[in-house]
């Protein structure tokens, strides 16, 4: 396919998708919507390759913390196994001012952003509840209630407009990360509300990975998600959120046209779950293996590995030494999180007001002496 | 530049006098610009400040203060109206789950100066949802700070220094008082007024303590005066913050009159008054004359207009109280 119009067939969801690169890593040139927008790619070889590191790199960080917590040392985990693309698509394609607001998944933008990826691992190993500065890494602290970050996105891309910081290239821009199953919450409805009458600089990236721990999306939708933004006066967009290229290409797309000041958009980046919704779900209870079969055949990663081979922009050492490079950083990673140090015991009372407290100094003044009744008696 | 003027008026000069000093400071809510608010708490302020600095918001409680944390990091400091107590639930997620949450959840790298400004209170004969008093919901929520205003002069500074303060607070507005006149110093220092999160003597006294706050306090203070008249001189403390609490002036009143009465428009039930008569039992036993008695809104929902004289603690119910504690 040269040119074309959204991918339909049998292999996508009715209405189609925006994709660049098929399951068997063919390249399609472009793709122009029904509002005449055209997508397309123009990556060099170097950024290509780049691409797939990242997307190999997401992954083995990801099994690695899955193995953590399987070996007690993480208290759950948030896979985002199958999600890669999706992740790093959008993640990439955010410019260094724009600001995104995660869920708990989205530990690809995370280290798309350049960020530690031991970062969040504090949250999941239970040595603090994240703990970061937003404003230093562009980066929100990840939100556990579903749907709730969407708003605080919404402000905050209100505040860019009232700082004057849309209407030109250099804009920010705003993106809100969240789920198929955050699609019902109320909250996300006023955030699209919100966004649109204020014309706020942002961009809505759902990941539709189909299941909401156990509930498919026939539970959240009667019509598909992108659809959804028609009612709320800004576009929608559905991408195929397991190919890098189409997720890159509509993020950036459409994060220029919020710092340009023209608004939001709602992206649909159609995906799947390959895992489980955390380490303490079970999804052989509600979802067979024919359809987890099913989407193995569109896997990210494979289908940018068989580009890359076809197109002779990478040999085999190439694949090797990323797969070495990804292990090396999964195994620093494990010795970094096997040295978090446990938080002091009267840490608990720290930070609950910048101000203070004085009802709080008191009960750490308490606790500090209970604690040190202990000292020498051999409890 | 002191004048007389109502509470409701007072809490105008304050906004405007916020909006003046801090540039980051917006104000947000329903029907909060052209019309001024429902009460007209915001009247004229985005004539003079203008509508991103005084913001008419969709009707959505939840995308009030969401939007808001959002505003917050990027660091505004917004002051949010919930147009009645009973509108306030819509953002209890937001505020219970992120506002009170963000500072500790980001070991204090993260600060949200954001007001709540909430209308609470009965007795203005109002239809169900609009004569509320949640204030124990949020006084029970760490991280969050609770503060209630009962006089004009109170109501200009603290509202000033809740905006002003880096933490969140919740700031509750009798509203029934809405319309009372007192003299406020227009041009008094903030670096020098009465802080915040303390408790006021309101009228010292030597037999009784009465504590009260927000729309109570009145109630009180007549109280007192017709308790003087059996000569019984009440003590009359106004909480002025319900979280914290400013337990050492209610302990060093209590120990001293030996007797302790609570009054507040919101149900018994879990309410301030319990948690308040717990922490003097524990801080004042000794002391005490008589048990620590609450006189409160009964543990019913708020009643319909025609009832509420019944359901709110009035004079005649705060000097029953005080009798049954001199005749324990």
């Amino acid at each position: 396919m040269a040119k074309g119009e959204s991918v339909a067939g049998t292999d996508v969801p009715a209405g189609g998708f925006v994709q660049l690169l098929t399951p068997d890593g063919e390249r399609v040139d472009s793709v122009t919507t029904a509002d005449g927008t055209t997508y397309s790619v123009d990556f060099t070889d170097e950024e290509y390759r780049d691409l797939y590191r990242d997307l190999v790199t997401v992954r083995r960080l990801d099994t690695e913390a899955v193995a953590l917590q399987r070996q007690g040392e993480l208290g759950i985990w948030a896979s985002l196994l199958g999600q890669e693309a999706a992740q790093v698509g959008s993640g990439r394609a955010l410019r260094p001012q724009d600001m995104a607001f995660p869920t708990y998944r989205e530990h690809g933008v995370l280290y798309c952003r350049g960020i530690d990826p031991i970062m969040p691992f504090g949250l999941f190993r239970g040595v603090d509840q994240g703990g970061w500065d937003p404003n230093e890494f562009k980066f929100n602290q990840y939100t556990i209630v579903i749907g709730s970050q969407t708003l605080h996105a919404t402000g905050y891309a209100m505040g860019v407009t009232m700082d004057g910081k849309t209407g030109t290239p250099e804009g920010e821009a705003v993106i809100a990360y969240f789920g198929d199953g955050a699609t019902s919450q109320g909250e996300v409805n006023e955030s699209f509300v919100w966004s649109g009458v204020f014309n706020a600089p942002i961009v809505f990236f759902c990941q539709n990975n189909q299941y909401a721990i156990s509930e498919p999306l026939e539970r959240q939708t009667r019509v598909p998600l992108y659809q959804r933004a028609g009612g709320y006066g800004f576009p929608g967009i559905r991408v195929d959120g397991n190919d890098v290229l189409a997720t890159y290409a509509v993020t950036r797309s459409a994060l220029d046209n919020a710092r340009n000041g023209q608004g939001p958009t709602l992206i649909e980046a159609y995906t799947y779950r390959m895992g489980a919704h955390t380490s303490s779900d079970d999804p052989t209870r509600y979802r067979i293996a024919s359809e987890v079969e099913s989407w193995k055949a569109k896997d990210p990663i494979s289908r940018l590995k068989a580009f890359l081979t076809k197109q002779k922009i990478a040999k085999k050492d190439f694949f090797t030494e990323v797969d070495a490079d990804a292990q090396k950083q999964a195994l620093d990673l494990r010795e970094r999180v096997l040295a978090m140090p446990d938080p002091q015991p009267v840490t608990l009372f720290d930070h609950v007001y910048p101000n203070g407290s004085p009802e709080i100094d008191a009960q750490r003044a308490a606790f500090t002496e209970y604690q040190a009744s202990f000292e020498g008696s051999g409890h | 530049m002191a004048e007389t003027t109502t509470l409701g008026k007072a809490l105008n000069h304050g906004l405007r006098r916020a909006l003046e000093n801090d540039p980051k400071v917006v104000i947000m809510g329903e029907d909060v610009g052209k019309l001024g608010g429902v009460f007209r708490i915001t009247d004229a302020l985005q004539k003079d400040f203008g509508d991103d600095r005084v913001i008419d918001t969709p009707l959505a409680e939840a995308g009030i203060v969401g939007t808001a944390v959002g505003l917050a990091i990027r660091g505004f400091r917004p002051v949010c109206e919930i147009q009645f107590d009973g509108f306030v639930f819509p953002a209890y997620n937001q505020i219970v789950s992120q506002v009170a949450k963000m500072h500790y959840r980001s070991r204090g790298k993260l600060r949200l100066p954001i007001t709540i400004r909430i209308p609470f209170g009965g007795g203005i004969g109002a239809v169900e949802h609009h004569s509320e008093s949640p204030e124990a919901y949020f006084a029970h929520t760490p991280g969050l700070k609770v503060v209630s205003c009962s006089n004009p002069a109170d109501a200009y500074t603290m509202l000033q220094q809740a905006i002003a303060s880096d933490d969140p607070v919740i700031f509750f507005e009798p509203k029934r008082r809405y319309w009372e006149k007192g003299e406020v110093d227009l041009d008094a220092p903030l670096d020098q007024a009465y802080p915040l999160h303390s408790a006021k003597v309101l009228r010292p006294g030597t037999d009784a303590t009465l504590l009260a706050y927000g729309p109570m306090v009145r109630v009180a203070l007549d109280a007192a005066t017709a308790a003087a008249e059996d000569g019984r001189e009440l003590e009359v403390i106004d909480l002025r913050s319900l979280s914290p609490i400013d337990y050492p002036v209610i302990f060093e009143s209590v120990k001293r009159t030996g007797r302790a009465v609570i009054v507040h428009e919101a149900q018994g039930n879990g309410g301030l008054g319990a948690e308040i008569a717990a922490r003097i039992t524990e801080n004042c036993f000794y002391s005490l004359e008589a048990p620590v008695l609450r006189v409160t809104g009964y543990d019913v929902p708020y009643p319909a207009s025609r009832l509420e004289e019944e359901f709110l603690p009035d004079l005649d119910r705060v000097l029953d109280a005080v009798d049954r504690s001199f005749g324990w």
